[in-house]
């Protein structure tokens, strides 16, 4: 994967945090991505992100359990070994009720969170490059990408006088690679002439 | 500073004045210290009870279930009041989490991820009793509805004892799920401030590379959400299913409506009690009594006492329905067999009474509840309430049957039915040890997000509005007008 080049503009304080989003949606900057060591309310709104969509896929896994246990159990009982419980109806569906209940919402969890995981990319060994090791203790880092059109310097001033502390340029690799973070494992990277791109 | 209107009602959820970084400070501390001589100790006797457990379990899978105390009247004893008991501890953690997390309220970051981590135990603890009193244990996986080359011979999907398989394993891994979703930016933080090679490793795994992006936020929000809401109703259903159990046999003392919401009333109090006894020391031992403070005990003996004058209420109607309904059956149940003071198991029923009905009523007062030795003490108290609770409704209810000819002389339990239990506290506090030296016990990315709306830093900023010029402020906020 090719490295990029980014202004890493660290900001104490959520209000200023707000006010250095839209000046840089204002003046037409590349925002990367925002990282904070806690949801602050509102920025997804600020960056003009959608809505997740994760609480619809949670919908359908659940749909999902709730016909796998119906049909399983309704299978077993009436087609498959109807069983003679007490002369009771095979197709008992009140009795049913609270494995299908159990099921909808373990089929709802288990894959909603694998989702979250998915779309996340995060998973047990996954290693990513992070632009300040304080984003997940007390500042919230706003990070621009660079383009052609892109002064760097001048946006790191820039952003400094409207109280970006800590700034830095930096040029990564975004996306993940498998990597423990006791070492500084290099990313894997077939083609060695895309290491550095402006 | 000087706030002009300052609210008396609602005091702050942390105290003193703090940066997010102090929070990180404060919370992570602990884990990057080396554990004190009192953690070794408590740990090693945790250990040392879980190897007697692990001792007596072998036992039981050697010689068979015969070495417990069990009879042909008296087919659940310890056993099952201990699984019983152990799930309805496990039902405090998912309800400060998920439906506090709905209503709201602040409270609950304090001691939300140590409950949740409480109820995750709990459960592992509780599930080692029907797991190991189906004696021959290497059957265990016949419950599995799988295609199987036995005929095939299903598991009846009609019985509460199979609902009960479903809803435990349900509850444990949507707990844990809950649970590690939490922690996962927690660990980040750990992970980012990591001196050591260990601690980089072992972190950076178990944050599974978190950077906190905003979208990454955004899902984690919308995920929380969507699991609190599927947890709400059931953690309800877990211990309903708990109570169909006994609620859909023919036993008098079992066969009664009302189980269900009783079950869940008492579990959520026995829970809290947990919580108490737990968080007590735990806020002592890693001083984080600015964190997990005196309003937060104090919501929860509130909780205590509301769920204690459930549980309180559902012990009388039982009683009067067993009058009022003239049903003989249960008139012996409760008049002769657990109800009455000079019975075997008369003592039983008293003490639950005082445990569970009387001895809360303290907690009317303000002052009472507000007193964290108080509170030390009737936690304890209501955990042994609720055990005794658990044994009563079982034992006394099975050991006079319908044949008096099969009339159980008085249950007791072996050696190595306590050593189970005993055992069982030694799995619970060792993983709970381990949790606290090796996890941020406080969810410190949510005490993060409640900071700037209570206590010093939320008057700052009030004060910050306050001395602005009314013009000012109404220029800026009202333009639209």
């Amino acid at each position: 994967m090719k490295k990029k080049k980014f202004v890493v503009l660290p900001f104490q304080e959520e209000a200023k945090l707000f006010d250095a989003v839209k000046m840089a949606k204002e003046d037409g900057y590349k925002i990367h991505d925002v990282y904070t060591p806690f949801p602050v309310h509102g920025l997804d709104k600020a960056l003009g992100l959608k809505e997740s969509s994760l609480h619809k896929a949670g919908f359908y896994y659940g749909l999902t359990g709730l016909s796998v246990a119906f049909f399983y159990i309704g299978w077993i009982f009436n087609f498959d070994w109807p069983h003679n419980y007490g002369g009771k109806p095979h197709f008992s569906f009140p009795a049913w009720i609270p494995i299908m209940f159990e099921l909808t919402v373990l089929f709802s969890a288990v894959g909603m969170t694998y989702t979250f995981c998915w779309l996340c990319k995060i998973a047990p060994g996954v290693k990513k490059h992070h632009f300040h090791p304080r984003a997940t203790d007390d500042l919230l880092v706003l990070v621009i990408e660079c383009t052609a059109h892109t002064n760097a310097e001048e946006v790191e001033s820039k952003f400094k006088k409207n109280g970006a502390i800590d700034t830095s340029i930096q040029y990564a690799e975004i996306g993940w690679w498998w990597g423990t973070y006791n070492d500084d494992t290099i990313p894997f990277t077939k083609d060695n002439s895309s290491i550095v791109v402006a | 500073m000087q706030v002009k209107y300052e609210s008396q009602l609602r005091e702050p959820l942390i105290y003193g004045k703090k940066t997010y970084h102090d929070l990180t400070e404060d919370i992570i501390r602990p884990i990057e210290a080396k554990p004190t001589r009192l953690w070794y100790i408590g740990f090693f006797v945790a250990v040392a009870l879980l190897c007697f457990g692990i001792f007596s379990v072998y036992r039981d899978v050697t010689y068979g279930i015969g070495q417990w105390n069990l009879n042909k009247s008296v087919g659940w004893g310890w056993d099952i009041t201990n699984f019983v008991w152990w799930v309805g501890i496990g039902h405090a953690g998912t309800l400060i989490s998920a439906i506090l997390l709905l209503f709201r309220q602040g409270w609950r970051t304090g001691v939300n991820r140590a409950a949740e981590a409480m109820t995750i135990f709990a459960v592992m603890c509780a599930g080692q009793f029907p797991v190991w009193h189906m004696g021959r244990v290497w059957m265990g996986f016949f419950v599995l509805p799988y295609i199987n080359t036995r005929g095939p011979v299903w598991p009846n999907f009609n019985s509460p004892l199979l609902w009960d398989v479903f809803a435990i394993s349900t509850y444990l891994t949507v707990s844990l799920l809950f649970w590690y979703s939490g922690l996962i930016p927690d660990m980040a933080t750990v992970r980012d401030r990591a001196k050591t090679k260990f601690r980089k490793f072992f972190y950076g795994i178990t944050s599974f590379g978190w950077t906190g992006s905003a979208k990454h936020w955004q899902r984690h929000e919308a995920l929380s959400l969507v699991l609190a809401g599927l947890s709400t109703p059931l953690v309800l259903s877990v211990h309903t299913i708990v109570s169909f159990d006994f609620a859909t046999s023919v036993v008098p003392g079992w066969h009664s409506t009302i189980f269900p919401p009783y079950f869940v009333a008492g579990a959520i109090f026995s829970g809290f009690a947990m919580v108490q006894t737990l968080m007590l020391v735990v806020r002592k031992v890693f001083a984080l009594e600015d964190y997990i403070t005196i309003g937060h005990i104090e919501a929860m003996n509130k909780v205590i006492i509301l769920t204690g004058s459930i549980v309180g209420v559902a012990y009388c109607t039982e009683l009067f329905i067993a009058y009022y309904s003239q049903n003989k059956y249960e008139q012996y149940y409760f008049g002769f067999s657990s109800g009455n003071l000079f019975s075997p198991y008369g003592w039983v029923f008293y003490s639950l009474m005082f445990c569970n009905v009387i001895a809360p009523q303290i907690f009317w007062f303000r002052k009472m509840r507000r007193n964290i030795y108080v509170t030390f003490f009737l936690s304890i108290i209501i955990n042994c309430g609720m055990w005794f609770e658990r044994f009563w409704i079982i034992v006394p209810a099975l050991f006079r049957d319908y044949l008096p000819s099969s009339w159980s002389v008085y249950y007791a339990p072996t050696i190595w039915e306590i050593g189970f239990y005993l055992g069982t506290f030694g799995l619970f506090f060792t993983c709970f040890f381990l949790f606290a030296k090796y996890f941020p016990i406080i969810a410190l990315f949510e005490v993060k997000h409640i900071l700037k709306t209570t206590g010093e830093s939320y008057k700052d900023q009030v004060t910050n509005i306050e001395e602005e010029a009314v013009e000012k402020f109404a220029q800026e906020n009202l333009h639209h007008h």
